[in-house]
């Protein structure tokens, strides 16, 4: 039987991260890089912002995309939900609704990696997410 | 929800709103004397005895977003839909504790899920907050600590994708090992 594992093989790991890290050479720099909070209150979990969330952190990796992927609280349209938060570096942020899994690639391919704008935009007077 | 590790992520949710520091969850899984007790427990600025009652009144929040707050509520209903029962304990400056306590092989009792899954998006979205998550079974416990977690870690920050893939794969092997029960 394989072995189970456990936190001493952990530093494989961290070595591979280190390395890595070194090439990241924005990670020290949040505002340089791409930032999606995800609303992760009793609507967004309700309606699947865990599967989003997963999502997009494993395709910004596998894409290798400079990316924070963070949660927050819920805005207020609750409607919508899952919703997530983008804000390109130097851009305003933007507010997409009813993202599963096939609006989060849509996302990511067309906002994202394009900056082109998508339908599912929730068009806010808002500046930022206070919580 | 549809799974119980649903309810233990949106709770969480209210200890880090809370200003938590330290979220423990915890999961008595006994088949022996039929009970799947869960516990989320904080250290966050806690509720006076007014806010606590008023807390499993769905039509109370501190959101000022919207104007309903299911969270506990819902954990609530299922435990009772369960013939369980449903328990928040709070002091103002120490912090909070919910409990729900299932029959375990009651029908109606929802399936635990994807915990790993849900602690690592706890630890991932919360980096500078630490999570103890301690799972027994009739057969052993397993213990997750994130503090042990990051001491290994060292510079390495614990929110990076290659690190929660692994500690997920560790929880659920831990899991299994310990004959825990979906």
């Amino acid at each position: 039987m394989a072995k189970v594992k456990s936190l001493a093989d952990l530093k494989k790991i961290k070595d591979e991260v280190q390395s890595k890290m070194k090439l990241r050479e924005n990670s020290e720099q949040p505002e340089k890089m791409v930032q999606v909070k995800v609303a992760m209150a009793t609507c967004g979990i309700a309606s699947g912002a865990k599967e989003t969330m997963n999502y997009m952190i494993e395709e910004f990796d596998h894409q290798s995309i400079e990316a924070v992927v963070t949660q927050t609280g819920c805005m207020g349209y609750c409607y919508a939900e899952p919703t997530i938060e983008v804000t390109l570096p130097g851009k305003e942020p933007v507010v997409f609704g009813h993202v599963d899994k096939k609006k989060a690639q849509e996302v990511i391919e067309t906002y994202v990696k394009k900056g082109e704008l998508i339908d599912g935009v929730i068009p806010v007077n808002y500046k930022t997410i206070d919580e | 929800m549809k799974e119980l590790a649903l309810h233990i992520l949106d709770i969480a949710q209210n200890s880090i709103r809370a200003n938590a520091t330290l979220v423990e969850i915890e999961i008595e899984d006994n088949l022996n004397d039929n009970r799947y007790q869960i516990s989320i427990i904080d250290d966050g600025t806690g509720m006076d005895e007014d806010t606590i009652q008023k807390a499993i009144d769905p039509f109370y929040t501190s959101r000022t977003t919207r104007k309903v707050g299911l969270g506990l509520s819902m954990f609530k209903q299922n435990a009772e839909m369960c013939d369980g029962t449903f328990d928040v304990k709070s002091k103002l400056g120490e912090g909070s504790k919910v409990t729900a306590t299932f029959i375990h092989n009651h029908l109606d009792r929802p399936v635990l899920g994807d915990i790993a899954g849900v602690v690592l998006m706890l630890v991932y979205a919360n980096p500078e907050l630490d999570f103890i998550y301690r799972h027994s079974t009739n057969n052993g416990e397993y213990i997750f600590n994130t503090w042990e977690v990051k001491e290994q870690l060292g510079e390495v920050p614990i929110n990076t994708p290659e690190v929660k893939r692994y500690l997920e794969e560790m929880i659920r092997e831990n899991l299994v090992e310990i004959g825990s029960n979906n």
